[in-house]
């Protein structure tokens, strides 16, 4: 009898779906069907049960071809070249469980290197704005059920969120928004007309890279200057802005959900800080909230878990044993890698082979590259050391932050069938260090 | 020869693009779902460029083959849009204004035509970078 799992989470995006619908075949091995999910969460479920999933560790070979070892050869080559390395970085978390973004913290405890996270490249300049300037967030519930005006800005869910804007943010019907979609008021801002757009109420067409200066004219508004506004700024014309930063005032619950529009762009974290300030205004006379768009179902997690190891969320630097260190621009990996500062780097639960810039993974592959992903992607294919492991969410479960920073336990739906979790592998991995700098000692 | 003149790229995601790289980054629909570029019909007259064409895209920091189309999402003339992947990373600029984040989005390119030239496949131009490629060049 195939077996329907209930409540099951989506290990894409930061909107963690939790209400999925999975049927498995009866020896656990194949997934039947997929319910609730959207495509994208369709196609990892499918590739759950794809033929050809390695299930084996591959070591490449003198002549570049990649040959099939065990998980102990793996462990012992990974933990060799971690304690030999100076200053080893391990990278990527975005895609995999607390429970290894734990153990991969134990790792480069024990080897003294550098660990960092996919925020480095994505919400990293959020995380510098919030030390700055503080965070006024809430849960995504609190929208769904309180918001009336809600700003996509920078932001695009239609495609990187694909049920963003049904389950928390637009169309469901929540406590104190009965009539749904029909008493929300939607903006827009985005220098592209976007799929998102086309269902918002105002789209606001910005100039790419001078969000900053439309933050400064609706602060101006919030402050009483709001006649001192050039005719145009930003390209965006000064009766929108006022007509904007009306709604904004008279909003009685309103949230800004900003993506890579800001943090990608000219000024990074300054684009943050000064729409964080701009809620300060706005909740003089208002009720108003900011969230983060954080991309993969659990890159809030090492965030959470390694502030509570080591007090800071990424980028940190382990190199000086018994504290821990941390400064973007100097520690992050983009960064190192651009300056040739580190001698090892292990992808894990990501794709630098794909999503650095190509100069920075042409500086990272002159050293050893070990890839510990579930999948062939592009940093499998250009790796020392390729191991395969269980996709969270599908072969294990464990506990994911969603973008909001609410906790989610996962569930397992396959059988893992012989492959290790992170978790397992990671903690075999600094099982073996820890022996070498004893033996070293 | 059409003027060169100065394009300001952004790369970002697509639901495409999403659903293709799970289905694989060396499958045949992350190849068509990422190596096109997205302009404003404008710009293409003004480049001498034809839709659905190849062209050459350059920037500081590297440079790339891509197919341009006109996108759904609409650019504005001078704006143009790689989603985000193998393709776009061959020219993202790495400088981060010291905050560790990569120039992904607002950095300048000039685009031309280059209809004989050839798309190269994901694998290709990753392992190609890393002086691994071992396919046709
Ligand atoms: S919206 Fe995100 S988490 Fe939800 S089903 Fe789609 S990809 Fe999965």
């Amino acid at each position: 009898m195939p077996k329907v799992y209930e409540n099951v989470g989506c290990p894409y995006c930061g909107c963690s779906c939790d209400d999925v619908r999975v049927t498995v075949s009866d020896d656990g091995k194949k997934v039947l069907e997929v319910e609730n999910v959207c495509a994208i969460g369709t196609e990892i479920f499918k590739h759950g049960s794809s033929e050809h999933r390695h299930r084996l560790p591959r070591l490449r070979q003198p002549d570049g071809s990649m040959k099939e070892i065990s998980y102990e050869e793996a462990i012992e080559w990974t933990a060799q070249h971690l304690y030999k390395a100076k200053k080893p970085l391990m990278y990527g978390f975005g895609s995999t469980n607390c429970e290894g973004q734990a153990a991969a913290a134990r790792v480069m405890e024990s080897a003294g290197g550098c660990l960092d996270n996919c925020a480095t490249i994505c919400h990293g300049p959020s995380f510098l704005a919030i030390f700055d300037n503080g965070y006024p967030t809430c849960t995504l519930g609190e929208v769904k059920n309180r918001a009336d005006v809600i700003v996509y800005w920078g932001s695009n869910p239609a495609h990187a969120h694909p049920r963003h804007m049904s389950r928390y943010s637009i169309f469901p019907r929540g406590f104190f928004t009965g009539k749904g979609q029909k008493k929300r008021t939607v903006v827009v801002i985005d220098p592209r007309y976007t799929d998102t757009a086309n269902v918002a109420d105002i789209h606001v067409r910005v100039k790419q890279g001078h969000d900053y200066e439309l933050f400064d004219a609706f602060r101006m508004v919030m402050h009483g200057h709001g006649d001192d506004l050039p005719d145009v700024v930003a390209d965006v014309p000064k009766e929108q802005i006022l007509q904007v930063a009306e709604i904004m005032a008279n909003a009685r619950f309103g949230t800004v959900f900003y993506g890579m529009g800001l943090t990608h762009s000219d000024g990074r974290n300054h684009n943050i800080d000064i729409a964080i300030s701009l809620m300060r205004d706005l909740n003089k006379v208002a009720k108003w909230t900011i969230m983060a768009m954080r991309g993969h179902y659990n890159i809030a997690g090492p965030g959470v878990v390694w502030s509570w190891t080591f007090g800071f969320p990424y980028c940190l630097d382990l190199t000086k044993k018994n504290y821990a260190h941390m400064n973007p621009g100097e520690t992050s990996s983009v960064d190192m890698a651009m300056r040739d500062e580190t001698d090892m780097f292990i992808n894990i639960g990501t794709d630098a082979g794909a999503h650095f810039p190509i100069p920075a993974v042409q500086h990272l592959k002159k050293h050893p590259w070990v890839t510990i992903d579930p999948s062939v992607c592009m940093a499998s294919e250009i790796s020392d050391l390729h191991i395969p492991v269980c996709i969270c969410g599908v072969d294990t479960g464990g506990i994911v932050y969603r973008m909001d920073n609410v906790p989610i336990q996962f569930r397992q739906v396959l059988d893992p069938q012989g492959l290790l979790t992170d978790e397992e592998l990671l903690n075999k991995i600094a099982d073996r260090v820890d022996e070498l700098n004893a033996q070293g000692a | 020869m059409a003027e060169k003149y100065i394009l300001n790229m952004i790369t970002q995601r697509a639901f495409e693009e999403g659903v293709a790289m799970e289905i694989g980054k060396t499958s045949p629909e992350y190849f068509d779902a990422c190596n096109i570029i997205e302009m404003n019909e404008q710009d293409m007259k003004k480049l001498g460029i034809l839709k659905n064409t190849n062209v050459r895209v350059t920037s500081e920091s590297g440079q790339v083959v891509v197919k341009a189309v006109v996108g759904r999402q609409t650019v504005y003339p001078g704006l143009c849009h790689i989603r985000q992947g193998v393709w776009a990373n061959q020219v993202v600029p790495p400088r981060t204004q010291s905050t560790g984040t990569p120039q992904y989005s607002g950095f300048p390119v000039t685009v031309e035509p280059a209809p004989e030239e050839k798309l190269k496949t994901a694998l290709h131009l990753v392992q190609g970078a890393v002086g691994m490629w071992k396919g046709e060049e």
